[in-house]
Formats: C-alpha cells, sequence, structure tokens
C-alpha cells in the first residue's frame, strides 16, 4: 500500500498506531499512584518524543545509509530554530511558514556544509562535521548575537513586526497557532483516577513525524537508498561501476539535514525561543546516541532511540532521593540505606550514568539496537531464528 | 589503431621510477595479457587506465579519447569495467542487489535522484540482473548475502557485475590471484565462455603462467617498467629475453 512492501506497510501502521494512542499508552499509571512518575504522556515529553524521532529519522538516512557518521547535525537543527523565531517575528505565528522556512534554510546550508565536508570520509568527515557544528554554535552563541540573541537566546517581543498578523493579543505575545488552531490547546480527558491528556501541538508534530517517516521508508526501498547504502558497504566498488558517489553522499546529508531543520522548526512552533546550547556538540551526539540505541540502518530503530533517551532524560532524572527512600522503605533500615546510596547516583542529575549503563549492554550485547532486541524476542516466541533480513542491515553494528 | 592505446606512460613516485616509457596497444576483441615479475609496474599501469592515477608522462586513450584526469566513474561510463585482484562486491547487499547496482549504472548514468521509485518497480532492471545471474549460473543464489558466498562464487558475482554493463573493454587485475587450481581453471573457463558470447576486449594482468597461456591472444612482458617484448604466446614462450627477466635463470 502507498507503494510500500507489505512488511513496511505494516512498520508504518505500527507508527501511526503508537503516536496515535501514544497519550494513552505513555500514561498506563493512575495520576495518583505512586507509580505516576512513570507517566510520560504529558504533551511537552510527547511533542520531544516524536520531534526529537524525526530528528534521529533524518539523521539515520545519512548514519545508517551511507555509513557517513555526522557529528554536527544539530548545527542544522539549530538554524532551523532560528529561522522559525525569526518568521514568528517578521510574518505572524501561523506555524507553517515557520516550519517552511526552517527546512530551507537548514537545507541550504546542509548544502554547504555537506559539499565541503564530504571532500572526505571517515573520521575525517566527522571530525569536519565537529568543526563546522562548533563553529555555528560560536556564531550563534556570541558572533550572531544581534540575530540569534547570544547566550540568552532568541525570543519573542511585542515590539516584532508581525506583518500578516497581530503583533499582540490582548497585550501579550500571540501564541504559534495552525491557521488560528493554537498549538498549546491540551483537552484532558479523565477516566476514573486515570487522566489522558491530548494535545493539538503534539498531534501536529505526530502526523509531521508519519509523513516524515514514511519518506524515509520510500527512500530505503528506492534505487536511490539503494546506491547509499552500496556507499556504505564498498564506495570504490560503485565508483568502479560507473556511480559517483559524491552526489548521492551530498543528496543524503541535504536530506538528513532538512529533517534536522524540519525537528528545529518543530521545537520552535512548540515554544517559540531558540538558544544557541541546542546547537552543541553535545546534542549532536545525542542523536547519534538515539540512533545507535535503537538500531542504525533500520526503518523503526531511530524512533525508538529517541523516545528511549527522551523518556529516561525526562524520568529517570526526576526520581529523587525522598522517592528512593520510599521504594527500598520494605527492606530494614539499614540495608534500605545501602540501596539507596547505590542507586542514587544513577537517578536524578545522574540521569546519564543510567543512560551510560544501558547503551554499553545495547552495544554489547545487541549491536544491532533495540530492533535486534525486538527481533530476538520475536525469535522466542515463534520458535524460529530471528529474522535478519538483509535490507534492514539491523545485524550490521554500526561503524 | 587499437582500442586501447598507451603512449609513452611513465609514472614515478618519489625516486623509484614505476613506470618508464610504456607503450601499449591492445587491439579490439583480443585477449591480451600483460605478464612481468613482481614491482615490474603492471598494477601501477592498470591504475594509470581506470583513472586512480595520473601519469606523470604520456597518454592514455580508449576509443581515440583521452582518459587522463578522468575520474573512475567516468572511465567505467566510457566502456571499460574493472576487476580487481580481490573481489570488490558489496559484501552487505545480496546478490541481487550487487546486481542491480551496475544496471542501474548503465541505464540511468553516474548520477539520479529517484528517491521515491521503487525497487520493486524496475522490471526491465531485474529481467537484466536475472539473466546475467543465470549466465554466470547463480540465479538460486540471488538472495544471498554476498558476504557469505565463496571465494569463486564472489569472483563470479564481479565478473557478472562488470559484464551486465556491457563493457567495451575488461580489464582484470590478476583475476586468479590465490586460488586453488580447480577455481583457476574455473575462471579460466568463465572467462572464455564470456569472451565467446559476447565482442569484448580484454586486458589481464598476470602472475599465473598457465592462465596467461591458455587464454591470451597478445602478451606483452612488462620488467621494471619498461615493455620487454610484445609477442603471441608461442614466441613469447622461448624468447630468451622473456626467459631470462621474467621466469629466471634457475629454469633452462
Amino acid at each position: 500500500m502507498f507503494g510500500l512492501t507489505a512488511k513496511n506497510t505494516r512498520l508504518l501502521f505500527l507508527v501511526i498506531f503508537l503516536v496515535a494512542f501514544a497519550p494513552f499508552l505513555m500514561n498506563p499509571f493512575p495520576s495518583d499512584s505512586a507509580m505516576a512518575q512513570f507517566n510520560a504522556g504529558y504533551p511537552d515529553l510527547m511533542q520531544r518524543f516524536v520531534i526529537f524521532g524525526i530528528f534521529a529519522i533524518g539523521f539515520n538516512i545519512l548514519f545508517g545509509l551511507t555509513g557517513y557518521l555526522s557529528f554536527g547535525h544539530a548545527a542544522f537543527l539549530g538554524v532551523g530554530s532560528y529561522a522559525g523565531v525569526w518568521m514568528f517575528k517578521l510574518l505572524g505565528m501561523n506555524v507553517i511558514p515557520a516550519i517552511a522556512a526552517s527546512v530551507l534554510v537548514a537545507g541550504l546550508l546542509s548544502v554547504v556544509i555537506g559539499y565541503i565536508c564530504l571532500r572526505r570520509s571517515g573520521i575525517y568527515f566527522s571530525i569536519l562535521t565537529l568543526a563546522f557544528a562548533q563553529m555555528m554554535f560560536a556564531l550563534a552563541a556570541s558572533v550572531l548575537t544581534p540575530i540569534t540573541g547570544g547566550e540568552t537566546g532568541l525570543t519573542l517581543s511585542l515590539s516584532d513586526p508581525r506583518i500578516l498578523g497581530a503583533a499582540a493579543v490582548d497585550g501579550n505575545i500571540p501564541v504559534p497557532s495552525f491557521f488560528g488552531l493554537e498549538m498549546r490547546s491540551t483537552y484532558e480527558l479523565v477516566l476514573g483516577s486515570w487522566s489522558f491528556s491530548f494535545n493539538t501541538g503534539y498531534y501536529f508534530c505526530a502526523i509531521i513525524m508519519v509523513l516524515a517517516f514514511y519518506a524515509s521508508i520510500r527512500i530505503f526501498q528506492s534505487p536511490f537508498g539503494l546506491m547509499l547504502r552500496a556507499i556504505k558497504t564498498n564506495q570504490t566498488r560503485l565508483n568502479y561501476t560507473g556511480l559517483n558517489s559524491r552526489p548521492y553522499t551530498l543528496a543524503a546529508f541535504v536530506i538528513s539535514g532538512m529533517y534536522a531543520g524540519l525537528a528545529g522548526g518543530l521545537m520552535v512552533a512548540m515554544d517559540p525561543l531558540a538558544g544557541a546550547e541546542r546547537m552543541f556538540w553535545t546534542a549532536s551526539g545525542e542523536v547519534v546516541i538515539m540512533t545507535i540505541l535503537g538500531g542504525a540502518g533500520t526503518m523503526i530503530g531511530p524512533v525508538l532511540g529517541a523516545g528511549a533517551i527522551k523518556y529516561m532524560e525526562n524520568i529517570v532524572s526526576k526520581i529523587n532521593k525522598t522517592i528512593l527512600e520510599q521504594w527500598f522503605s520494605f527492606m530494614p533500615d539499614g540495608i534500605s540505606d545501602v540501596f539507596v546510596t547505590l542507586v542514587y547516583p544513577f537517578i536524578g542529575k545522574g540521569w546519564h550514568l543510567t543512560l551510560g549503563v544501558v547503551f554499553m549492554l545495547v552495544i554489547i550485547f545487541l549491536p544491532g539496537g533495540l530492533v535486534e532486541g525486538g527481533q530476538k524476542i520475536k525469535g522466542l516466541f515463534s520458535r524460529k531464528k530471528p529474522e535478519t533480513t538483509p535490507t534492514d542491515g539491523a545485524k550490521t553494528p554500526a561503524e | 589503431m587499437g582500442i586501447l592505446e598507451i603512449k609513452n606512460v611513465g609514472k614515478r613516485f618519489g625516486g623509484l621510477q614505476a613506470l618508464g616509457d610504456v607503450n601499449l596497444s591492445v587491439e579490439e576483441n583480443t585477449v591480451h595479457a600483460i605478464i612481468g615479475p613482481n614491482g615490474a609496474g603492471k598494477s601501477t599501469l592498470l591504475n594509470c587506465l581506470v583513472g586512480k592515477l595520473i601519469p606523470d608522462t604520456g597518454s592514455v586513450t580508449f576509443q581515440g579519447q583521452s582518459l587522463l584526469g578522468r575520474k573512475p566513474h567516468e572511465i567505467n561510463q566510457m566502456g571499460v569495467s574493472r576487476v580487481f585482484q580481490t573481489p570488490e562486491i558489496f559484501a552487505d547487499l545480496t546478490v541481487m542487489e550487487n546486481i542491480m547496482i551496475p544496471c542501474f549504472a548503465h541505464r540511468d548514468g553516474a548520477f539520479k535522484m529517484n528517491a521515491f521509485a521503487t525497487l520493486r518497480g524496475q522490471n526491465d532492471i531485474k529481467e537484466q540482473a536475472e539473466a546475467i545471474l543465470d549466465d554466470v549460473n547463480m540465479l538460486e543464489k540471488r538472495d544471498m548475502h554476498a558476504a557469505s558466498l565463496s571465494r569463486g562464487d564472489k569472483r563470479r558475482l564481479e565478473m557478472a557485475m562488470c559484464l551486465v554493463q556491457e563493457p567495451k573493454l575488461l580489464l582484470l587485475d590478476e583475476p586468479t590471484a590465490g586460488m586453488a587450481r580447480a577455481d583457476t581453471n574455473n575462471t579460466i573457463d568463465l572467462l572464455k565462455e564470456i569472451k565467446e558470447k559476447r565482442d569484448i576486449t580484454m586486458a589481464i594482468i598476470e602472475h599465473d603462467m598457465h592462465v596467461v597461456f591458455s587464454m591470451a591472444e597478445r602478451i606483452t612482458v612488462l620488467a621494471q617498467g619498461t615493455p620487454l617484448v610484445e609477442d603471441t604466446p608461442e614466441n613469447i614462450k622461448g624468447h630468451p629475453k622473456v626467459r631470462e627477466a621474467y621466469l629466471g635463470e634457475a629454469q633452462v
């Protein structure tokens, strides 16, 4: 269906199902229970799930297919964000021009950066992208302060022109909207002791993510995608087969840069401010980890990886010492203290430790990422060997 | 005038004169072998033909067009295919995908942005790929991972990838290097079969005398970067200069 193979159609419907029912799936625990802190179904976090999902899907088109590891993709996300905020300042609060500008500006920048960086491959390519991203960060944080707002970030103000809309509504800065449909509006559904939030902004991002995911599947199963996979396995052979690898890698780089710009545009559409820290190299590293954690080169892996990391960042970091003491309170005093002391470094601000441990376990035992884990579980239940379809590339560890 | 003309080609690496003054002409529809001891400059010469190296002096022309300064993919698109010493294939892809890539290169040129076309819909490419796989007796292995093929099958696959592009000139860099005698004979049979079925010119760089004498129609002997002799296999066998340079004094 839609020009997809049966397997990929199922995958697309799985993603549609997951994002459509995310407000329910993410809130499995009653809101007054002790487990409620594991609920992730609040609008802000769900928006981040799908936005970073888009970022990782795009990154995977470059890294998963061609094997070119970019360490500077956050630059495109950041530039997209700034472009989006400027559209809000100049044109008006409709999200469509903002998102269009984000994609366009990120695309143009990735043509320039890609053209230069793709002259080298392997580690040299990674270092070049890293250098470029840090230059962009330095520009945003200090040199270009009049355009980017410097370290404080770029925010909206009442004095912005907004030529296509009102500069102010009731003395306040207007909020981003899709032709009048406000992104922040949320409908709360209370069923017994459960409560579920349905947020306009989330569903707007979710629809765009499904479209982005669909486009990525189409790229994966196209002749173009085959050439990108060929570049990853043997670029020499590709060149001696009469194909010019340079425009293929550049096209992949620009497409993934545009995905990053789209993610940046959606971020400001949800919350109209942009800061330079969004472009810092750790942000670029995060999308690399998301993609590898989920399964580089697989279609759904990056989405899972983005979800897993954003979940940990927001949920594990919220657990504090008091909560920990409650958990272990059933134990005798001395022993519970030992457990609290042992677990404490891994929660709250130490969530990066948890992430590190999870990441290491996945890389060592499941080099194909969470997708490989899923295939193994599926294999256990169907009492067959897990599927190793070469087109998924799930078995190919990232290089 | 041959299909491939090499004139006064020289190449120096630092203090080493890898190629002195090479003049060579490969006639259309012949199998031309280039032999020589280790370090004679055979591989350097080949790399000068495919765009990997640019010679310091001289000219290389293919069908009257200069090859110098052209990139490997441009030279391939002109009709020159290359088989490597160790088979270069797309190890992570299936056999069928390996074959489809040169088919696309042949049909669409060096670059085509067809990100929204589907692989499944490419019926002409599929038929072409299946036909060549059938030709080299690998059709039943079409869905196998190329990495899991045997060495001999990898070589067959690489040849098929070159042949499906219908090259005018096929360059082979020691196609039987490191093979057992049985595999070597299979490769010779494969190459002979290819030659019978198609109008194709082959230039073979080879170590193995058995391969050379069972296939070549012309032989050029290269020693220390310059051609010693060029002749038919019969004459080369008994040539004293060749014995001295190549076979060594011991083999009298």
